[in-house]
């Protein structure tokens, strides 16, 4: 039988706000265990929450970017449940009026295959502490840090029908929200988080099969290895007559296996209902439009401005602006050289392959922007030929500096003085006597083919640095001379 | 000097008849003599009041001083002070120390106010007769055989028994009102945003509201004077002018319209609480005001739906009680599980469990709509009568409680008889309107309540009516018996 799968995703973004949704402390990360707690992330008693003003402006903003309708009135709710690391035993969230309505995102895919993914809605919420198991001996201990970090939840309808059009989907939505500067998009600190709803279903088959949820998945790597795996599992259990448990599991990237964690039968009552101790805040299109004015240019606006302003092909823009960071590199780069199709190719190639080889994101790249684009100016120049600078690349990749620093060090500067390009010409000529008098005798039209030989023969003798356009030059005028 | 209004021992500081010390030392002299009768004080917070009385003399001193500066106080046991065990009335709290003031404790304190002590109370507020106190029941000064009301009882007892000039209180449901009837007091619980709640631990946090308990409607004014302000820490406090509460207290009742309403005089109304409220309604009929009957169609229904909404949110409102992050632990807890059932089923007490339990289950899957949305639906209701009442009238006037204060015991096997002590008082505290009782009468050598109803922030036309009254009676001036 032929399945189908069907994806639908929950993410958590971290906003990026200096303080917390409902008080004062810092949200930084990476502080010494409850330094950025104040007694409203403790939930001591008699202490209240004030929303923050800009995580609305961040969350209608991230609304905006996504077409979608924006809650004029939104209302937070408790959601009660018990954890260690839930201060107040319930947490703050909107539920029935949440902040960001129906909206989408559309999805370049592989082939130039588009997809429109449709948003149910984002809420705001706060996030939780975080338990720490190990160094206790026998007992746990809570870091209230991260509790009170303000989240939206994005939700989508389950249009996804592969690995590939979810992890599409993941990255256009962390692209949106780091050009947004709404979140710092840090997954491995947990800024982005993804809970995946996957089911299976007969091709053809209207009605959704049962389905699972995959929790807290923080990179697109493990997202993919997840959906997979877990695709691969409710076939295997379909095909041999069993049925899907609606139940919530865990994926371990290290691992690659994947676990139930609880199922529906044992699913909390949440007790949902509007907080008292918050009003319902309502939004005017006044404001609306404020938050408009000033959001970031959007991934599609700048890949628009990539092809109008830098000449680049359409392709070529789209794979430039897919992350945020990368486009960032490229202006840097472009600022700093003034070539863009350049840079454009050498981010897309050889800075994508080290990158890719490294493990690495580029905002984690030993090759600064700076450096790329000196790379660049001595290619131009012809201090360089792009045999070499791969070299010189190579060479930046290893943190060696500079790329003049590093010609300088290597001794690697192009050779373009006629002077010293002659005296090589004329030992290859003195060397290969035969193959001078097969080129003198040969066809016009051959000629360009075998003046390789002799370009080759020079360009080894001068450990490549000879300006193969030089040698040439002085070559095609020695030999026909 | 402890038989003095606010308003008169602030006389007194100015003019230098006593200073600060010596009146702090008074009252906390009689504390240490006396309360073991009342049991009206959970703590007692003697060095600290010694201070703040120097720092008063000082600023009296000074000249220019604040009206209350000086002026011996006690605070509710739910309003937390900034190094002094808040207990909230718990063993879950026994233990608890916060390190900060709630905004009506520091702007009493900026007001020069002197803090003697926190207040006995029912159990995070739960209870309408102070016997749901971890720290034991509190004695009504007027018969010490029975309750003070709740869950002010502490604080209303404590100014009764001239234990302090005035006290802080909390009316959810009566809180305030009920005691203020029982003890023969003025109580004020000013409308829902006038007074902060930062740093007042919740019981139902759209119901909950600060406010006085004094001798007198004129040391209300002088106390919310000191108390409102605009805070915020607190989201739900409202961005209203400050006012002058005393500015209007002498403003002559003459065309003033009174509503009362019929469903408060009906079954379950002890008769002769019935007819000292209605006598004191004829005093003001002296004083010119004309009477219309009213009715308010959905009181019958403010009971029930208080009983689903109060909890409701109390329970979510003491989940944080939890075991982990400060206030009660229990013993070697095996597990999470353990940790969280033991320490929560030791240190409640039966009604707060109660409460909790009926919180819980009417915000459950399958009984939401039931419970909770249709007891909001039935708040709105409420409020609309009132708006709808405060149409045609100006006050709305009737009694506070349904009878004296009652035996200790009498009602603790029947909560529902319990619950049926606020059947007046309730529905003031859904709409979020301010509401005062005023003592009118005496039945069983027992006081009674008068409770005024007003408009949303209509404070100081509230107190006004209650001043004029007391400027006409001495049920106000009467002390309880066997008060030294």
């Amino acid at each position: 039988m032929e399945w189908e799968t069907v994806i639908g995703l929950e993410v958590h973004v971290q906003l990026a706000t200096k303080t917390k949704i409902f008080s004062g402390a810092s949200t930084a990360y990476g502080a010494a265990p409850n330094t950025q707690a104040c007694a409203i992330d403790l939930a001591m008693p008699g202490t209240l929450p004030v929303a923050n003003e800009a995580a609305f402006r961040y969350a209608v903003m991230f609304g905006l970017a996504v077409h979608a309708e924006i809650g004029k009135r939104s209302v937070f709710e408790r959601k009660n449940y018990f954890y260690p690391d839930l201060p107040k035993g319930y947490q703050t969230t909107q539920l029935a009026e949440p902040i960001v309505g129906p909206g989408y995102v559309d999805l370049e895919l592989s082939e130039g295959r588009t997809k429109r993914v449709r948003i149910h809605h984002a809420h705001l919420e706060e996030d939780a502490g975080k338990s720490l198991h190990e160094d206790y001996h026998g007992m746990s201990g809570i870091d209230l840090n991260r509790a009170g970090t303000p989240l939206i939840e994005v939700v989508t309808e389950p249009d996804m029908r592969s690995a590939e059009e979810a992890v599409a989907f993941a990255k256009k939505l962390h692209n949106i929200a780091t050009s947004l500067e709404i979140c710092d998009g840090d997954m491995s600190q947990g800024s982005m988080r993804f809970d995946v709803n996957i089911s299976v279903r007969p091709k053809g088959q209207e009605t959704l099969g049962t389905r699972t949820e995959t929790k807290n998945l923080n990179s697109f790597r493990f997202m993919e290895e997840a959906i997979a795996l877990e695709v691969e599992r409710q076939i295997d259990v379909l095909e041999d007559g069993g049925k899907i448990v609606q139940e919530t599991r865990l994926y371990n990237g290290e691992t690659k296996v994947a676990r139930s964690m609880r199922t529906k039968e044992d699913s909390d009552d949440y007790r949902y209902f509007p907080c008292p101790d918050l009003l319902p805040v309502i939004l005017d299109d006044q404001y609306i439009n404020e938050v408009r004015q000033q959001m970031p240019e959007l991934p599609e606006a700048r890949r628009e401005r990539f092809v109008a302003d830098y000449g680049l092909t359409e392709y070529d823009a789209t794979q430039l602006t897919a992350e945020r960071a990368v486009a960032d590199y490229f202006e840097a780069t472009v600022k700093a050289c003034g070539e863009a199709k350049l840079a454009a190719n050498w981010i897309m190639a050889d800075l994508s392959a080290y990158l890719n080889k490294e493990e690495l994101s580029i905002t984690q790249s030993k090759v600064t922007p700076i450096q790329l684009a000196g790379l660049i100016t001595r290619l131009t120049d012809g201090t360089l030929s792009s045999k070499i600078a791969k070299q010189v690349f190579e060479a930046m990749t290893l943190g060696e500096g500079d790329a003049d620093t590093i010609i300088e060090a290597r001794g690697l500067k192009q050779v373009s003085d006629t002077g010293a390009l002659e005296k090589l010409v004329d030992e290859v000529i003195a060397n290969n006597t035969k193959q001078v008098d097969n080129y003198r005798s040969a066809d016009e039209a051959k000629r360009p083919k075998m003046l390789g030989f002799f370009v080759g023969q020079i360009m080894k003798a001068s450990k490549g640095q000879a300006n193969p356009q030089a040698v040439n030059d002085i070559l095609k005028k020695k030999l026909e001379g | 000097m402890h038989d003095q209004t606010m308003a008169q021992l602030a006389l007194g500081l100015k003019r230098r008849d006593f200073s600060s010390v010596e009146l702090t030392q008074h009252y906390l002299e009689r504390i240490q003599r006396l309360d073991a009768t009342y049991n009206s004080f959970i703590t007692i917070t003697e060095q600290q009041a010694l201070q703040q009385a120097e720092e008063a003399d000082r600023r009296l001193a000074q000249g220019d001083a604040p009206t209350l500066c000086g002026i011996p106080i006690a605070h509710k046991d739910l309003f937390c002070t900034d190094g002094v065990r808040t207990s909230c009335g718990s063993k879950m709290l026994d233990n608890f120390v916060p390190p900060y003031s709630a905004t009506i404790v520091e702007n009493l304190q900026a007001a020069g106010a002197v803090m003697l002590g926190k207040t006995n109370m029912d159990e995070f507020a739960m209870g309408s007769s102070n016997e749901t106190s971890y720290y034991g029941p509190v004695k009504n000064p007027w018969a010490i055989d029975c309750v003070p009301g709740g869950s002010s009882g502490g604080s209303a007892a404590a100014v009764a028994a001239q234990l302090a000039a005035g006290a802080t209180a909390s009316d959810t449901g009566g809180s305030i009102r009920q005691p203020a009837a029982l003890c023969g007091l003025t109580g004020l619980k000013p409308t829902y945003g006038r007074v902060s709640r930062w740093g007042m631990i919740a019981f139902a946090s759209s119901l909950d509201q600060a406010g006085t308990l004094t001798r007198t409607a004129e040391d209300s004014a002088l106390m919310l004077n000191a108390m409102a302000s605009f805070d915020t820490l607190d989201s739900t406090c409202v961005d209203q002018p400050l006012e002058d509460y005393t500015a209007n207290l002498n403003q002559p009742l003459k065309g003033l319209k009174i509503g009362v309403p019929k469903e408060y005089f009906s079954e379950g109304l002890h008769p002769e609480t019935g007819a000292a409220v209605e006598a004191a309604i004829k005093v003001y009929e002296g004083l010119g005001a004309s009477v219309q009957e009213i009715s308010l169609p959905h009181s019958h229904l403010a009971v029930p739906a208080y009983y689903v909404i109060a909890p409701a949110e109390c329970s979510a409102n003491l989940s944080r009680f939890d075991g982990v992050r400060y206030g009660y632990r229990c013993e070697t807890p095996k597990d999470l599980m353990d940790l969280y059932q033991r320490s929560r089923s030791e240190a409640f007490g039966d009604e707060v469990k109660r409460r909790i339990l009926v919180g819980a289950y009417a915000l459950s899957a399958g009984y939401y709509d039931a419970y909770y949305s249709k007891a909001q639906k039935v708040r709105r209701l409420i409020k609309q009568d009132f708006v709808d009442a405060f149409t045609q009238v100006d006050v709305i006037m009737g009694p506070t409680s349904p009878s004296p204060a009652f035996a200790f015991g009498a009602k603790t096997k029947d909560p529902v008889a319990m619950y049926l002590e606020d059947i007046y008082t309730i529905a003031t505290n859904l709409a979020g309107l301010p509401g005062l009782s005023i003592p009118c009468g005496l039945v069983e050598n027992k006081p009674v309540g008068l409770q005024l109803i007003g408009n949303y922030f209509a404070e100081g036309r509230l107190l006004n009516i209650a001043h004029q009254f007391q400027q006409t009676t001495d049920f106000h001036t009467r002390s309880a018996p066997g008060i030294e």
